[in-house]
């Protein structure tokens, strides 16, 4: 079976799952081995992690050029283990780095890129790739033609399987170039840690929007969240108002979900907003407006005050979940 | 010394209306306006800001694109970019974003830049690797995603916001940054300085100019195909209750038949 490589994505010593979901896509198309950069004293625990999900083999490096330098070490390591390995494909996790990184090493390896698939399959020849477009409104199916198909996929277009493999370490010795060492990263400050699910990787998000109307009414929408064990999210009048943080923003210019479930409230489902959770599972929403576009997408609507409505729901869920 | 900024702009479907593809599965151009990308606007707002701050600093403005594209220029130049670039070519049309990075590159490199800045991504391709191809292209550093950024001599300086966390980020000119829509808000033109921007120079280029083999580039020359194009379907019509007091409930009762609860 050819080899497939995925970049493996990481935070505070741990695999994330997107990563995991990497992997089991991975094996739809050939045997898959890790490529895991920068994770210094974890590497060890994340590469177990990897041979459990399917990855026969982990190329690790941990040099400090990963973490100093912005993208570029990342590629030329990619790069290098790609030119050694001749992969059938190459899948990275679909976030912004992620993108930057694959489209910087498919045009190093001559090699098309496919970005934020929803699913991979293995096709007659090559990788077929489904993404969404505009806005959601149209589902595109996509090969890459000419090189090794480097394609980005969006987290939660699979479930995590676990399949025992070998999960083998093997160091890398990266060379960089004065390229990789181009954009200083002069300080990182990590961001808030939340008790709640990450937004992208939430099997339920919770948002509120304009009908919030004040930073502390989003307590409303946590309590929703928390009973439910949900992420929050916000639409962009919400941040842009200065009532929630923009990491939290779902919509066109902040996250695209895509969960089992997605609760809007006090949303009106502007195609901003709309482009970024269009794709959820079930969609339910909350509103004043009996005509807010929202209404469209909904599998389930209350017309009314979220302020009634969503205290009540909240009880509900927590009087079910005991 | 003389700083020179090109903001790389795009002439775009607008995201409000019907959008689609045409039947050679490129976008389709014909049966929805098109505009400035929204997102391209900030590039522009900081591309000004910067040349503001600094004196002694010329904006262009360069896109790629059929006839219409100018549009997108008119209104770079009428916000306040001071010359524009407009690569047009019969060729380019089905360009994928490996071929517009070359396009770009090229362009750029024939009208001299010491920064180059870009919005986040399109609003209808959306893919937001272009600026990080542009500066693979170029052999210079990215500063791409930042929600500021500043130059001081021959360093620029930003802070990316990323899921992970704030990197504050930092690199020599020149450079490719590309900004987002929390950069700040986009000034609109006045009056004065729409007028203004109709005698502003606007210098048309095609692949000759550029030195680019007509194969590169286009449908043919794009590393992916796309193989099928399918409308998502309508969403069926669901449930919508009014609520007489019992909606909060009544949420509570679908999501417990959708075993959510």
């Amino acid at each position: 079976m050819s080899e497939i490589l995925v970049l493996v994505d990481h935070a505070d010593g741990t695999v994330r799952k997107p990563a995991l979901e990497l992997l089991t896509l991975a094996r739809r198309l050939g045997t898959p081995s890790a490529v895991l950069l920068g994770a210094g004293d974890a590497t060890a625990a994340i590469a177990a992690k990897l041979g459990g999900y399917g990855a026969e083999k982990v190329y690790w490096a941990s040099d400090s050029e990963f973490g100093d330098y912005l993208v570029v070490p990342k590629v030329e390591a990619l790069e290098q283990v790609a030119r050694r390995t001749s992969p059938a494909a190459i899948l990275v996790t679909s976030s912004a780095e992620g993108k930057e990184i694959a489209a910087r090493l498919a045009l190093r390896l001559g090699s098309g890129v496919i970005t934020d698939a929803v699913d991979v399959e293995a096709g007659a020849s090559g990788p077929v790739a489904t993404q969404s477009a505009f806005a959601a409104t149209f589902t595109v199916r996509s090969t890459v033609t000419h090189g090794t198909p480097v394609i980005t996929v969006k987290p939660n277009a699979t479930g995590p399987e676990p399949a025992p493999a070998a999960g083998t370490p093997e160091e890398i010795a990266v060379t960089f170039s004065d390229a990789a060492r181009g954009t200083k990263v002069t300080s990182r400050a990590a961001r808030q840690t939340s008790s709640r699910p990450d937004l992208t990787e939430a099997a339920i998000v919770v948002s509120g929007g304009r009908g919030v109307g004040s930073a502390e009414s989003f307590g409303v929408i946590e309590a929703l969240a928390d009973s439910l064990g949900a992420a929050v999210g916000a639409s962009r009048a919400a941040v842009d108002a200065g009532w929630y943080p923009h990491s939290n923003q779902v919509g066109q210019t902040g996250k695209t979900v895509s969960p089992q479930l997605y609760i809007a409230n006090g949303i009106s489902g502007a195609i901003q907003h709309r482009a970024g959770m269009q794709t959820s599972k079930t969609i339910v929403a909350v509103n004043k407006d009996s005509e807010a576009p929202i209404f469209d997408l909904v599998d389930f609507g209350v017309v009314g005050d979220l302020f009634e409505v969503v205290p009540r729901l909240t009880a509900e869920v927590r009087a079910h979940r005991g | 010394m003389s700083l020179r900024i090109i903001v790389t702009v795009k002439h775009v479907p607008d995201a409000t209306g019907d959008r689609r593809f045409a039947e050679d599965t490129t976008s389709d151009r014909d049966s929805v306006d098109g505009l400035l990308s929204e997102l391209d606007e900030y590039a522009v707002e900081q591309a000004l800001q910067i040349s503001e701050a600094h004196g002694d600093t010329e904006v262009t403005v360069l896109t790629i694109g059929p006839d219409d594209a100018r549009d997108a220029l008119r209104k770079a130049l009428s916000m306040g970019a001071d010359k524009a670039v407009h690569v047009s070519d019969d060729a380019i049309h089905g360009t994928d974003a490996i071929g517009t990075s070359l396009i770009l590159a090229k362009a750029v490199e024939h009208t001299g830049f010491d920064l180059v800045i870009s919005g986040m991504a399109s609003t209808d391709g959306t893919m937001g690797v272009v600026p990080a191809l542009l500066a693979e292209r170029l052999g210079v550093p990215q500063l791409t995603l930042l929600a500021d950024v500043t130059v001081e001599g021959a360093a620029v300086r930003g802070r990316r916001d990323s899921d992970a966390g704030s990197e504050h980020l930092e690199a020599r000119l020149p450079a490719v940054v590309s900004v987002t829509d929390q950069s700040g808000e986009a000034r609109y033109p006045s009056f004065k300085g729409i007028m203004a921007a109709k005698k502003k120079p606007v210098t048309q280029l095609d692949l000759g100019d550029l030195g680019i083999e007509p194969e590169l580039v286009g449908l043919g020359g794009a590393w992916t195909a796309v193989d099928q194009v399918t409308p998502r379907p309508a969403r069926v019509a669901g449930t919508i209750v009014l609520d007489e007091g019992e909606g909060g409930k009544q949420l509570a009762a679908f999501l417990s038949t959708q075993k959510f609860i």
